[in-house]
């Protein structure tokens, strides 16, 4: 035990590992708020969609050599989410199957892109590392730690402020509609917010990923807790805590950041199925 | 003037027409069915009555101190719901919202409004509890509670007593009647025709071409009631009878064309 300490304390000196833990635990929290909405409204999959798509945009950015790529996929991922949750429900073609067809396909346009204009050596060292965020969590910048911090206070501010409209929203869009909420409005809100933390976690879980941090912590919550309020704090403790004790193993241990944190998610999900079962008994 | 006066309406998705000629008005006091076959544009009257989607001719004009979004909803039930953890206050509370305006949170003044509606629809006690574990005539008090909350002058329930045992059904209507009773406007999608030219002071029948819309004393006499009479049998014609002879309330209104 205290040799485990020792090794925290001898990793905690590099500024690296204090950076992703800041930054994780930041993003778990905010994934975990919006996941409580998005598996409500049997968006599940819009976290997995969103990130391959971001996976897509990066490829293409490579392509152009953008020093920044976050100024391209950023915006070409709020768009797809705003199409994706905007017109979920009356399309053509209709909101899961829309999002499998986006996903999938930018996956396979991504991965072609980057074969065909790689200007790396080490094709699937890169693709591997984007899809399940490997190494990028521990090459963080002071300024994209900053960053991090502002949209993570910013999501977590527009979510306390805009609560109770975003609970209306979740359980009754059309009574919410016919009392005159802006029910479009704030669906749109939605879909920005998660384009913004789904192309922040593709740091930390790479874009493969997500979808678990989005979706687990919330599962979870609705197995023990019977109130909408209680479940949406209560996940955002379980995804904090899972985001936390993954990294600090996958630091302990060596094993990839990302797996380990959604092992966590994994681990605590079916305690919690299990404790909801005993309490309803 | 009327709370609600629809005139020459034409519905329809993308340009497709649905029925066309409707012709109605809700007044305070009144309890309106709305009753046609499926297909026949029941649940787009109702979105159209609610500013989900525009008619695609004619106007519906408000009036008589009803604000546009003060029309108290009371929807089927969606998937969504049947597995949503929320607490009944929860829910209920969510109807006032429209009352806040742009505060983010509510005051004193909604979480009253939200208890004095739970006390009054007997789920007060039910407050803490969850949402989908409630039975379905619970489920439908609390959604009313909730939709009394946003207004107390006119109600849309749309199909209420799907799913409801008749037993449940028969409280659900009782419930309905008093609120009526003590002066808030009743507009009621239904399938139960039976409760409709029972409880109903007006009916409309949405149809294709020609929408009936009258007192029920001048529904029971229509060739729509007659129609639907073929369809169900003997029970229902003995019903008829009865019904007739109980009421004797003034005619209004007039069949459309």
């Amino acid at each position: 035990m205290n040799n485990i300490i020792l090794k925290l304390q001898f990793y905690m000196d590099y500024p690296f590992v204090r950076y992703a833990l800041i930054v994780g635990t930041l993003i778990a929290l905010c994934s975990s708020l919006l996941g409580v909405t998005l598996v409500l409204k049997r968006f599940s999959f819009i976290g997995d969609g969103l990130s391959h798509v971001a996976f897509g945009a990066m490829a293409v950015a490579t392509i152009f050599k953008l020093a920044n790529d976050t100024i391209f996929v950023m915006p070409v991922t709020i768009a797809t989410a705003v199409l994706l949750l905007r017109t979920g429900q009356n399309t053509k073609i209709k909101g899961d199957a829309a999002i499998a067809m986006l996903s999938v396909g930018s996956l396979a346009i991504g991965y072609l892109i980057m074969n065909l204009f790689s200007t790396s050596a080490n094709i699937s060292g890169d693709v591997c590392s984007t899809l399940f965020g490997s190494t990028s969590i521990l090459t963080l910048t002071k300024g994209e730690v900053w960053i991090c911090v502002i949209m993570s206070i910013l999501v977590v501010a527009l979510f306390c402020f805009f609560y109770n409209k975003i609970f209306t929203v979740t359980f009754d869009e059309g009574f919410a509609k016919a009392t005159g909420t802006n029910a479009d409005g704030y669906n749109l809100l939605i879909a920005v917010v998660t384009a913004v933390i789904i192309v922040l976690a593709m740091n930390l879980v790479g874009s493969l990923l997500i979808s678990a941090l989005v979706i687990f912590p919330a599962l979870s919550a609705m197995r023990i807790i019977q109130n909408f309020k209680g479940v949406v704090i209560c996940s955002a403790v379980i995804s904090v805590g899972c985001a936390a004790v993954g990294m600090l193993i996958s630091i302990l241990f060596s094993t990839p950041v990302g797996s380990t944190i959604v092992a966590a998610d994994i681990v605590v999900f079916f305690g919690s199925c299990a404790i909801g079962k005993i309490v309803r008994r | 003037m009327a709370y609600i006066a629809c005139e020459n309406l034409t519905l329809g998705y993308n340009g497709n027409v649905i029925a066309k000629h409707i012709q109605f008005e809700v007044n305070k006091g009144n309890y309106l069915c709305i009753v046609g076959e499926n297909g026949a544009g029941k649940s787009t009257l109702i979105k159209t009555l609610l500013h989900l989607m525009e008619p695609l001719g004619g106007k519906i004009t408000i009036g008589d101190g009803l604000k546009p979004y003060e029309i108290g909803y009371l929807p089927q039930q969606t998937v969504v719901q049947k597995d949503f953890p929320a607490s009944v206050w929860e829910i209920v509370l969510s109807g006032t919202l429209p009352k806040c305006g742009v505060r983010p949170f509510f005051g004193k003044a909604q979480k009253q409004l939200a208890e004095e509606h739970m006390k009054s629809m007997a789920v007060w006690e039910l407050r803490k509890q969850c949402y989908r574990n409630l039975s379905g005539g619970q489920q439908q008090r609390v959604l009313l509670a909730r939709a009394l909350c946003a207004t107390t002058k006119v109600l849309l329930l749309d199909e209420p007593v799907t799913g409801l045992d008749p037993k449940m059904a028969a409280e659900f209507y009782r419930i309905i009647q008093q609120l009526n009773a003590d002066g808030i406007a009743v507009i009621m999608i239904s399938h139960d025709i039976q409760a409709a030219v029972r409880y109903a002071s007006h009916i409309l029948h949405v149809e294709r071409e020609a929408s009936f819309y009258g007192s029920k004393e001048k529904y029971l006499r229509s060739s729509e009631w007659k129609g639907f009479q073929y369809a169900g049998g003997e029970v229902e014609r003995k019903e008829l009878s009865t019904i007739d002879s109980t009421s004797a309330k003034a005619d209004r209104g007039d069949k459309n064309e």
